[in-house]
Formats: C-alpha cells, structure tokens, sequence
C-alpha cells in the first residue's frame, strides 16, 4: 500500500475526532470542538469534512465523494484521491454503493440507508455568527435555548426580499433543542435530513467544529406561521433525464444564451438515463 | 402590597474600590425611582447590578414575579434571569448603540423581543413594530431602515420601543438623555413621561442631570462615593436638601 498511516491521520488523531464525532452522536446538533489538523489541502476544500471521513473510514469501506452533487469536479476528485492513496479503500460514484459520502453543498436524491454515513464540508458551523460576532455569546445562546436572534435574520429577509430569500444553509433546530447551520446545502434539500436513516456527520476545519445528527432524527427548518418554509427547485424537469423531484443546475449550453436544466446530482441522473428516462432534450445531448 | 422589587444591602467593590456599598430601598408598582449623584459615585454600578449585568459581592435583589412572587434575581438560574431580561425586565443604555443591533433594520430592532419570546407571525410582529414606531414618533416608513441612518434622538426613541414591546413592568435606564441636544433631550423626556403614565411603568432612572428627575422621578436616591447619602421624594429633595453633598448637587445645578 503507501507510507501513510490508514487514512493518513494517525491514530491518536483519529481517536480524538472519534470521541468528538460520538459526543457529537449523543447530543444531536451541538457544535463540539476539536483540535483540527493541518491536512495536505488548503481550508475551503473541506479538510473539516476530510478528517471526520479518515476517522470513519475503515479499510472494507466503499468511498464516494461529490461537490454540488458531481462526482467528477476537481474537489470531489482530489478528496477520492486523496482517499484512494492514503487509505486504498474502493471508491465508487454510486450512491447506492457507498458505505461512506463525503459531500460538500448537496445532499444524495436517492434515499440513505442504515449502513450508509453522510459527512459533510462545513465552512461555517455556527448559525448565530452573522448577527453576533462573539463566540462567548453563541455559545450561551446556544446553552440557554436564546435563539430569537434566528428569527431576526429570517425576519431581515422578508423585509427587505418579500419571502425568505436564504437559499442555501437554511437554518434547522434538532430535535426541538439546538439551532444548526446544515452546510451550505440548498433548501430544497433540509427535509431530507430529517427522520434520514443513515448517520449523518459535519466537519469544519479551520473552525475546528464537529456535529452530527444519529439516524432518524427530526430536524426542522425555520420559518414563520404565515411564511412557511418551502423546499423550493428550479419549476422545471431535468432536461436530460426528466425528473421532477430532483434538484437542478441551470447550466449555458451555447454561446447564443441556450440553456438547460439538468440533475445537480450526477449519479442519480446517470442510473435514470441508464434505466430509460429521456428528458426534453436527452436525445440530442446523447448523439452530440 | 409587595413591592415590585425590594433591594437589600446592595454591595459591588473593584478590588479595594467601592463601587456600590450597603444600598437599600423597595420600589412600588407604577414607582419612577431616580439615582442621582456626579460623576463616579456608583450610579452605572448600583444600576448593572439590579438589572443582573454585573454579580454582586453581597445583597440581595428580590422581583415579584409573575409566577412566583418576590424571587432573588441574584441566585436564580441564568436561563430564568435572562427570560426576565427579555420580557419584565427592560435596560435602556445611554449610547443607543450598545442598546440596539446596529446592522438590523428598525422592525428587526423592534421585533427581536417579540420573537425571543416566541412570536412566529411575521404580519403580526410587523405590525407591533409599526405601531411602537409610531408611540415613539418615528415615521412607519422607516421600518426598513438601519439605526444608522437615523439621528442620535430617533435611534434613542428606537431603543426605547425596542425594549417597551414586551410590555415590561420594570424599565432600568442609564442616563437615557445623556449625550444629546438640549432639545432633542426635552422632546425625549416628553415621550419617556407619556409612556411611563401610559403604561403605569416603573423604573429606575440613572442621571446626573437634576431636570431628568424632576420629571419624571416620583422618588429620587443621592449617592455619593458608592453610598446613597438622601433619598425622599424628588421635590422634598430638591427643594429642601438635608445631606451637605446634596445641597451643593442642587445649588450647582441652580447656578447654571
Ligand atoms: N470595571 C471597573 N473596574 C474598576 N473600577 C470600576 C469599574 N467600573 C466602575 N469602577 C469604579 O467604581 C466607581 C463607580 O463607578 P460608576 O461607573 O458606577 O459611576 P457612575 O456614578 O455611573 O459615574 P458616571 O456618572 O460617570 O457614569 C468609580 O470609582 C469607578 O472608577
Ligand atoms: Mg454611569
């Protein structure tokens, strides 16, 4: 195999992160601090996410990696990579294959089972930050359940968008007790961490941060009684695949302004054009 | 009858330094209570540790509550004290800036109380925060607009309907007037008057300025080096002052 240790952090490292991501399990939500390490990568390409895998990771693991929901991006690749070198487990691009998904911005469309975990890249783990700066104060906000704060930002959106204009790390509180930041995921995917089978883990790393949500744990989005909270997509099929129910890029085709809608996630776009799905312009993408 | 809030022998020391020492009074339900005294004679102190904003070295502050009649606010949990803080209990800062969000607009200022304790209408926490945008004489259009840019009287007028909106019953105010126009300060006043009539609140009013009390205090405390030196009735006070020190706050103030 290679000169590193199993998954390149050595052992008394990936205890430490162990015992964070447990302590994390326990007490679903809460932001627990850990002495993040330097890893062969710069912060911003998930080193948070990189070394809550190589604490999980064991060497019958099967790793898939994705950025907004592509498998075949430069930072999903470089992390398999890095995996495949340093660890030599398998790696697939298949959801279903997976035992472990790292991911960074999007959530799998196809469900997740017991036997599968889902960590995320975090880039800033504390929902409250925004508004208040201090780290004292969060962290009593948090332990005194003082979160009218959230609202006040959700509030600041209507006021001056006419909806909750927060797309993409919509806030959830867990449980009914902790508010959490969900990654920088889009909306459209905050229902399906809730009641999720598989367990579900968060690193950030230069904010040394771990949290995790255990299977079937309720998370619930923000919102107010007369503005509900809306998982909201792209109002159109998957040019290339045609579904409905799944989350799409718009993506510029041409140089004449052509433009298409196609499955953020890849893989699951791929095993529907693979079992028979055209979308409106499936046909002509294959025979281009 | 109880009173709103019974303190007893008050005492905060900086190391060897007396900030407030030995204070005791009652307050009444509907009571204006003024703390007046020059520069550094513990007014700030005596005021942060009622309000729980500073620990005591000894003393007690007794609140009747809602629920459970007069309690010791000093030795209550952190989460009871803090639940007060957002709805009984209402703290207006001298700079409106240490008192309001800076970067949130005024409905957001307004509103944050309201959803702290739980509002989740969006109409209806709107709606409040226009409606005590107009008790305090700033223009419903504003809503969405940030405390900075509004001048340094709105932005008072703005903390003070921030901290109002949860109908508190005890106001603690640290010289609300202070560091603003002559003018901007009586119209001020004039409000503060109206709204503490209106809402028969109490509170306890810091200041240095005698026409601050004559105003609006029912009852007025003189503190000199962290001691209360007199206190009585704001007009037996002033008229006719017993301490040393207090004549000379009263003919001070006279001869200007
Ligand atoms: N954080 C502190 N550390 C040490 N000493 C302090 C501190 N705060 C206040 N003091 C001292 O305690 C005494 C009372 O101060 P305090 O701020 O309560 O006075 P004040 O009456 O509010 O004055 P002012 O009218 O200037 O606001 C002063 O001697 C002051 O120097
Ligand atoms: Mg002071």
């Amino acid at each position: 195999m290679s000169d590193y240790n199993f998954a390149y952090l050595d052992e008394q490292t990936k205890r430490m992160i162990r015992r964070a991501i447990l302590k994390g399990l326990a007490i679903p939500g809460y932001q627990v601090p850990f002495a993040s390490r330097e890893m062969p990568m710069p912060y911003g390409w998930g080193t948070g996410g990189v070394q809550v895998s190589a604490a999980t990771l064991t060497p019958e693991d099967r790793l898939k990696v994705i950025d907004q929901g592509a498998d075949d991006t430069t930072n999903a690749v470089s992390i398999r990579k890095f995996f495949e070198r340093t660890a030599g487990v398998e790696t697939t691009e298949e959801t279903a294959q997976a035992s472990v998904i790292q991911t960074r911005h999007r959530i799998p469309e196809e469900p997740l089972t017991e036997d599968q975990v889902l960590v995320y890249q975090v880039p800033i783990p504390e929902p409250l930050r925004f508004l208040e700066p201090s780290e004292i104060e969060t962290r009593k906000m948090h332990a005194l359940e003082d979160y009218g704060l959230m609202h006040v930002k959700l509030y600041e959106d209507i006021a001056r968008h006419g909806q909750i204009a927060t797309a993409y790390a919509y806030p959830v509180k867990v449980e009914g007790r902790y508010v959490m930041d969900p990654s920088p995921i889009p909306k459209f995917d905050n229902p399906k961490m809730s009641g999720m089978a598989a367990i579900q883990l968060f690193g950030a790393g230069r904010e040394q941060r771990i949290y995790a949500l255990p299977p079937y744990t309720q998370v619930v989005s923000l919102d107010f009684r007369d503005y509900p909270f809306e998982a909201s997509k792209a109002d159109a099929p998957c040019d290339l695949c045609g579904a409905e129910d799944s989350y799409l890029d718009e993506v510029i085709v041409d140089d004449a302004g052509g433009r298409m809608f196609v499955c953020s996630d890849t893989d699951y776009c791929r095993a529907r054009r693979a079992a028979g799905h055209v979308g409106a312009q499936g046909k002509t993408e294959d025979a281009a | 009858m109880t009173p709103l809030l019974k303190v007893e022998s008050l005492t905060k020391r900086y190391g060897a330094r007396i900030g407030c020492s030995d204070v005791s009074f009652d307050l009444w339900p509907g009571e204006v209570m003024g703390i007046v005294g020059e520069s550094g004679s513990g007014k700030s102190t005596l005021l942060n540790c009622m309000a729980g904003h500073l620990a005591p070295d000894a003393g007690r502050v007794m609140f009747d509550t809602r629920t459970e009649g007069l309690q010791d606010t000093i030795t209550m949990s952190e989460p009871e004290r803090r639940m007060l803080g957002r709805t009984d209990w209402a703290f207006v800062h001298q700079h409106a800036r240490d008192g309001l969000r800076m970067n949130v607009s005024a409905g957001g200022n307004v509103g944050e109380r309201l959803m702290a304790v739980g509002a989740r209408h969006y109409g209806e926490i709107r709606d409040s925060a226009e409606d005590w945008l107009g008790r305090v004489e700033i223009d419903a259009s504003r809503i969405d607009d940030r405390p900075t840019a509004f001048s340094g009287g709105m932005q008072q007028r703005l903390q003070i309907a921030r901290n109002l909106v949860t109908g508190p019953r005890l106001v603690f105010m640290d010289e609300p007037t202070g560091g603003l126009d002559v003018s901007v300060q009586a119209r001020l006043l004039d409000l503060l008057r109206g709204l503490v009539r209106e809402m028969g609140l109490s509170a306890i009013i810091v200041t240095h300025d005698l026409a601050v009390v004559r105003l609006l205090a029912d009852r007025l405390m003189v503190m000199k080096d962290g001691h209360v030196v007199e206190k009585g009735l704001t007009d037996q006070v002033l008229d006719d002052p017993q301490h040393a020190y207090t004549q000379l706050l009263v003919s001070s103030v006279l001869q200007v």
